[in-house]
């Protein structure tokens, strides 16, 4: 499974260079990584290309690391039907970076898309109509960014004197407890006080 | 009167409470007269940020939220989560738990098909099915229960394996729900499949041909309606699924009728693979553990913990720490009954996920509403709707 895989990635880096900038092969599944400017001719080869034929748009999500220069993933999840296997491609973006939108390659990418920018806030250029899509009318804020809180900012209710839906800020009669259970049970790369000699 | 009355398109909002909805779904329908040309989904009124959740949770305490996301068919969410964990993990589960999850993921089919039938049926005007069928889904869901203790949100089928084990009389059980279950099946079908009502309704309503389906990111009964052989469980086997026999029915027209004809046909494939799935339960297969035996991921039965203190602390430790994943990512997805379920998961080495993605096949298939119905009639708006399948705990997650 491997073997073909990596023939795979040498075909595709070979006829998009400078567009897929690298690969990897992991637990049976091939993750391309390519320049996020490039990702429409790189959703097109992918699908037009008779080696590769990924007709099927399965998923695109976000992904946030914080503590990157470029925060967020895009990730797109490709099948091919005709030889059966699947590829990632994977672009980087920046908060104020915006991604070519695939949805011209694609239709399927449409509410795939809407959905990154509402949970991350990752803009796609060329989208025909990029709204909030799975968050309230009028939501601020972009709930999968690893810097939202889990407990939100405003919560909803009905008040019956008002006789109309309020929004009030978040009230926690108890703070969100996030217990550190990462403990030395797994192997620790500390050494206790007094506990020096005990490894020897 | 030479000058043209001033005609302009209507625009009418369709839920978010109707009940051929299928739950909170609110369409924004734009008719001229009446044919639809252009449907607005709008989405999320389920929306409980399941995914933001999963990620502050250990990797066991995320089982319970698959259940909720297909309401239907509850243990096959939870199936491709497990296999996502399982890879990263890089353990084997026993043949009987694999052989359990199959038999149950084939149940949460028949499940959800019973359901999505039967309420099309409803929604074009026929009243009998949803009553024959609901009484089926409420034996399968005691099935459930017996296997979990939870008519719906199972939460059995874990990394590792399955939860408990299944008592010899439950087996006996299942095994004789099928053949009358079959019958059922007939007796549905003779109130349907030649409905001249259901067939008006149907035929040539709905239709996508298979470039486009591929292309809008459909799967399971979508594709296989529009004319593809692609099932999961044959194309990318997972489980035990390619020592089983069955057959996968295919369409060729792509409209609401040829996708109910497989639905119906699929139940009764799904059943045959229950059959298979029993008699080797009581087999040599049967006589193996239900989850893996590595005991720093499967959690001690109670009675070893009674007994053993290292049984206790391994207990204490997965129950609240839980076990750490290796840092990598994966993407696994299962044949739901909607089509595939998929989960892409990327774990950071400590002992809650860092993402968790969850592929829902009716968000794609939703999120094709304005394609499929465009031209239609407002009154195939709820067919097209029943056709596709849509449970908005997977829609809005």
């Amino acid at each position: 499974m491997t073997e073909p895989l990596s023939l795979l990635a040498a075909h595709v880096e070979k006829a998009l260079p400078g567009k897929v900038i690298g690969h990897k092969i992991a637990y049976g599944e091939l993750t391309l990584q390519a320049e996020a400017e490039a990702i429409v001719e790189v959703a097109t080869f992918l699908r037009d290309d008779p080696d590769c034929a990924f007709l099927n748009i399965t998923d695109i999500c976000g992904a946030d690391y914080p503590a990157r220069e470029k925060r967020f993933d895009v990730v797109y999840h490709l099948l091919s039907p005709r030889h059966v296997r699947r590829v990632r491609v994977k672009v980087e973006a920046g908060e104020q970076d915006s991604v070519p939108s695939v949805t011209g390659v694609f239709p399927g990418a449409n509410w795939f898309e809407r959905e990154a920018y509402d949970m991350y806030g990752i803009v796609f250029t060329g989208h025909p109509d990029l709204r909030r899509l799975l968050t309230d009318y009028g939501f601020q804020g972009h709930p999968l960014r690893k810097d939202f809180p889990l407990t939100g900012f405003v919560e909803v209710r009905y008040d019956d004197t008002e006789k109309r839906v309020v929004y009030e800020p978040v009230k926690l009669n108890q703070e969100f407890r996030n217990f550190d259970f990462l403990s030395p049970w797994e192997g620790t790369d500390y050494v206790l006080p007094g506990d020096e000699k005990a490894a020897r | 009167m030479t000058e043209q009355p001033n005609m302009r398109n209507f625009t009418i909002n369709f839920g978010p409470q109707h009940p051929a909805a299928h739950g909170v779904l609110r369409l924004v329908l734009e008719l001229d007269g009446e044919v639809v040309t252009r449907t607005d989904p709008h989405i999320g009124l389920l929306h409980r940020g399941t995914e933001k959740l999963i990620e502050a949770k250990t990797y066991l305490q995320a089982v319970p939220y698959f259940d909720r996301l297909d309401y239907v068919a509850p243990m096959n969410q939870e199936h491709a989560f497990a296999l996502a964990v399982e890879r990263l993990l890089g353990i084997e589960v026993p043949k009987r738990g694999q052989l359990i999850r199959v038999l149950y993921s084939e149940i949460g089919r028949i499940l959800s098909h019973l359901l999505n039938i039967t309420t099309q049926a409803m929604d074009v005007g026929a009243l009998t099915p949803p009553l024959w069928g609901f009484e089926e889904r409420e034996k399968l869901m005691i099935f459930y229960e017996r296997a979990s203790g939870a008519r719906m949100h199972a939460a059995y089928v874990r990394p590792g394996g399955v939860h408990q084990d299944l008592p010899a009389e439950l087996i006996d059980d299942i095994e004789a729900f099928c053949d009358p279950f079959l019958k059922l099946c007939d007796d549905l079908e003779g109130l349907l499949t030649d409905n001249r009502i259901f067939k008006q309704r149907n035929v040539d309503i709905g239709i996508v041909n298979l470039d486009d389906a591929w292309a809008w990111g459909f799967s399971g009964v979508m594709v296989r309606g529009s004319g593809a052989a692609w099932d999961l469980r044959r194309a990318m086997p997972y489980e035990c699924y390619s020592e089983l026999e069955f057959d996968i029915p295919v369409g060729k027209n792509g409209d609401n009728y040829d996708r109910y004809c497989l639905r119906m046909e699929e139940m009764r494939q799904s059943v045959r693979i229950m059959k298979q799935c029993i008699a080797r339960l009581r087999g040599p297969d049967g006589r193996t553990p239900i989850s893996a035996l590595d005991g720093k991921i499967v959690p001690p039965k109670r009675g070893e913990m009674k007994r053993s203190m290292e049984a206790l602390i391994h207990h204490f430790k997965l129950y609240t720490e839980g076990y750490h994943v290796p840092a990598g990512e994966v993407y696994a997805a299962v044949e739901a009954p909607k089509g595939e379920f998929g989960v892409y998961l990327v774990a950071d080495g400590t002992n809650k996920p860092y993402r968790c993605k969850l592929r829902a096949p009716g968000f794609a298939h939703l999120s094709a509403m304005d394609f499929m119905c465009k031209g239609y009639m407002l009154a195939d708006v709820s067919a097209i709707l029943g056709s596709l399948d849509i449970v908005f705990g997977e829609v809005d997650r």
